[in-house]
């Protein structure tokens, strides 16, 4: 974007001046002729060339009798400048190089003439270890204080938005706008609402549930660190009572994560909602669906006519759904083995439709038969489906690949999508369609073949180390601190260090992958759970269904006719 | 009291549910390895109107013993059968025990 007027004779070059001045202008456009440019601060912080600078009022201390404080360190190639007033109570303004984190409280403290601290220094020396991290507490700001300078959000704007129920930044930033520029202010901002939050009585704490004080992230990390392998171990060890429907699912979707074992084992079995302990969705009458896996959308029409054949055997509703597979709905408890032997029999396996986990890769037809494909955009759908298939994660997980820049596989609206081009593949990520819809953002571009997967790999592991429970990647990447370029660093630069442990993962994972559908079908001791009742072959018989659109489905309640539905006690 | 055998005690598997058909009722027998505890309860969600509650988890609030529906999450005490999620709804509960290895219900 460029700037409306050259308005004093100066160009500003920054996107807040931009901001300010388009303000005015539109009010004057409306009518409205008292708005006024009166000028514009021209702090800001940028990325120059991948170092974090910023500056800050005064930088270059050009106000009279004015001192400077300066710290060099050639050797992490770090230079922080602070400006202050003649008599040392004021700062005027700052100079930050290859470390910027200091700018939102700096800027604060200049715009609102908040007094120095009594050594002023320490506001750009390095914190060590044990140290208290000097700054300014946000309840020192007047609630006027500009916390977002692109979208000019105040502090009480912030507070309202708080009070108004925006209670995380996600919430926030669609409520106010606040970091959705530059995103200089995210660190300031989280401070705010997290200390809005303490004043209106919501204790900002993390624990997962009343059973285990800490975070999903934390537990991820108790469990991979300590090698902790079952529930009980674990609650033994880290956590109080007997667990609940979020620890224990939670817990199941780490160790599998990690571990990958079946789990239908006895010590996971008690951990899984009633969908990964059948294999299948219940659906409203308690029925399961069948969703096998059709990698990357391509079936043979031998296969296709199995399932036809399934589906009319046991008389199941027959869908094709958005993921481009087939759901088979309306499957009691005990005909679930027979109708997965046949599947299984057939070369069909399970498609993890009942997991949080890796669910589907959609893909277009690609270059083998489009005239307009650059690339086998089914071949890469289902190889990369192959790889990852039945990851556990925590929460679903959906991709697809296009086979050129048409994008009719739908791609960035996945959390990984990708996309053909003349020099390679582009990778998107942190992308969901569902309740609150976000387009993916560009990852890395023109990636061989190699190079794109150990991406994944690793974006991958590390969204399951450090997601909380039931965060899609989308909400994951907006809580990130440092968003997008935090995640480029971590996956492309390999910042922490981290890239050859989380590909060390993967291939772990990937390695202990079964179908969890055939080791049940071949242990009669777990097929003892696919009957209704223990003590009697008879089926459910409260479940009734009509015909429509030459389909069965559920009956609804006042097309039953039979007595058989209990009444609910009431309480005397 | 009069009991029924309905399954054997090696069946059971901690913390889960199984389904018996009980005097033409359906009942939900939840075992807890950790305390040895066992409950019954009607198998019949009265939010979600169908026969599932034996496929539920089961977990603990405070000192409580719950079981939490498949269908929607509501949490029942399985002791009393009353929901803590809306006090007005109460399932029926049955006594049962383990005797020489299996499992009874009460007639
Ligand atoms: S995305 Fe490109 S290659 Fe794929 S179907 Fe569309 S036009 Fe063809």
């Amino acid at each position: 974007m460029g700037e409306c007027a050259l308005w004093g004779g100066r160009i500003f070059g920054l996107v807040a001046p931009g901001y300010a001045m388009a303000k005015v202008a539109a009010a004057h456009i409306v009518g409205d002729k008292s708005e006024r440019f009166i000028g514009a601060d021209m702090s800001t912080k940028l990325k120059l060339m991948g170092v974090d600078v910023a500056s800050i009022g005064d930088a270059h201390g050009n106000t009279p009798g004015s001192q400077s404080y300066a710290y060099n360190d050639d050797v992490s190639q770090v230079y922080k400048r602070l400006v202050v007033s003649d008599d040392g109570k004021k700062l005027l303004g700052a100079v930050l190089v290859g470390d910027a984190e200091a700018y939102g409280g700096l800027l604060q403290m200049m715009l609102n003439s908040i007094d120095l601290p009594e050594n002023p220094e320490a506001l750009i020396l390095p914190v060590l270890d044990g140290e208290a991290v000097p700054g300014l507490g946000v309840d020192s700001l007047p609630d006027s204080a500009v916390i977002c300078s692109c979208y000019e959000v105040t502090k009480g704007q912030l507070q309202a938005a708080v009070e108004g129920g925006a209670t995380d930044m996600a919430m926030i930033k669609a409520e106010t706008q606040a970091s959705t520029g530059c995103g200089g202010c995210a660190a300031l901002t989280k401070q705010v609402v997290d200390a809005e939050l303490a004043n209106l009585g919501y204790e900002v704490k993390t624990d997962i549930c009343e059973h285990f004080a800490y975070s999903r992230k934390e537990l991820a990390d108790i469990i991979r660190v300590t090698k902790i392998k079952t529930f009980d171990e674990l609650l033994d060890s880290h956590g109080t009572g007997h667990g609940c429907e979020i620890c224990k699912p939670t817990a199941g979707s780490i160790l599998a994560s990690y571990w990958n074992e079946y789990v239908l084992k006895d010590e996971h079995i008690a951990l899984q909602d009633t969908n990964d302990i059948y294999l299948g969705n219940m659906q409203k009458d308690g029925t399961y669906s069948v969703v096998p896996r059709v990698a990357g959308g391509e079936i043979t029409p031998e296969k296709l006519i199995v399932l036809g054949e399934v589906a009319k055997e046991f008389d199941l509703y027959t869908k094709v759904t958005g993921g481009q597979r087939i759901d088979l709905f309306g499957a009691q408890l005990h005909e679930l083995p027979l109708i997965w032997k046949k599947l299984v029999d057939a070369g069909f396996e399970t498609g993890h439709a009942y997991g949080k986990s890796v669910r589907t890769v959609k893909s277009c037809v690609g270059s083998t038969w489009c005239r307009y494909g650059v690339d086998d955009s089914v071949g890469l759908a289902i190889e990369i489906e192959d790889r990852y298939k039945g990851l556990r994660s925590p929460h679903k997980l959906k991709f697809a690949v296009s086979g050129c820049t048409r994008e009719c596989a739908e791609a960035q609206s996945k959390d990984v999508g990708i996309i053909a081009t003349e020099n390679g593949w582009n990778l998107y990520v942190c992308g969901n369609g569902g309740m609150r819809p976000r387009h993916t953002d560009l990852l890395a571009k023109d990636l061989d073949k190699e190079t794109l997967i150990k991406y994944i790999d690793r974006f991958l592991m590390f969204y399951v180390r450090t997601a909380d429970r039931l965060q899609r990647t989308s909400v994951w990447l907006e809580n990130l601190e440092g968003g997008l370029t935090y995640l480029k660093q971590v996956v492309i630069e390999d910042s922490l260090g981290l890239a050859d442990e989380l590909e060390a993962e993967m291939a772990s994972n990937i390695g202990n992958y079964q179908c969890e559908w055939k080791t049940t079908i071949e242990s009669p001791e777990k097929l003892k759970r696919f009957s209704h009742f223990i003590n009697s072959d008879q089926p459910d018989s409260s479940l009734a269904y009509v015909v429509e659109r030459d389909q069965r489905r559920p009956a609804r309640p006042e097309e039953r006719n039979d007595n058989q539905i209990e009444t609910v006690e009431l309480v005397d | 009291m009069n009991w029924t055998t309905v399954c054997k005690q090696e069946d059971l598997t901690s913390g889960t549910g199984l389904c018996a058909l009980h005097n033409y009722e359906q009942v939900a027998i939840f075992y807890c390895g950790r305390t040895e505890s066992l409950y019954a309860i009607s198998n019949y969600d009265p939010i979600g109107n169908a026969y599932v509650l034996s496929r539920g988890l089961m977990g603990s609030v405070g000192e409580e013993p719950v079981m939490i529906s498949p269908l929607y999450k509501q949490r029942y005490n399985l002791e009393t059968g009353v929901c803590l999620d809306d006090e007005e709804t109460k399932i029926k509960t049955y006594d049962v025990r383990i005797e020489n290895g299996e499992v009874q219900l009460a007639a």
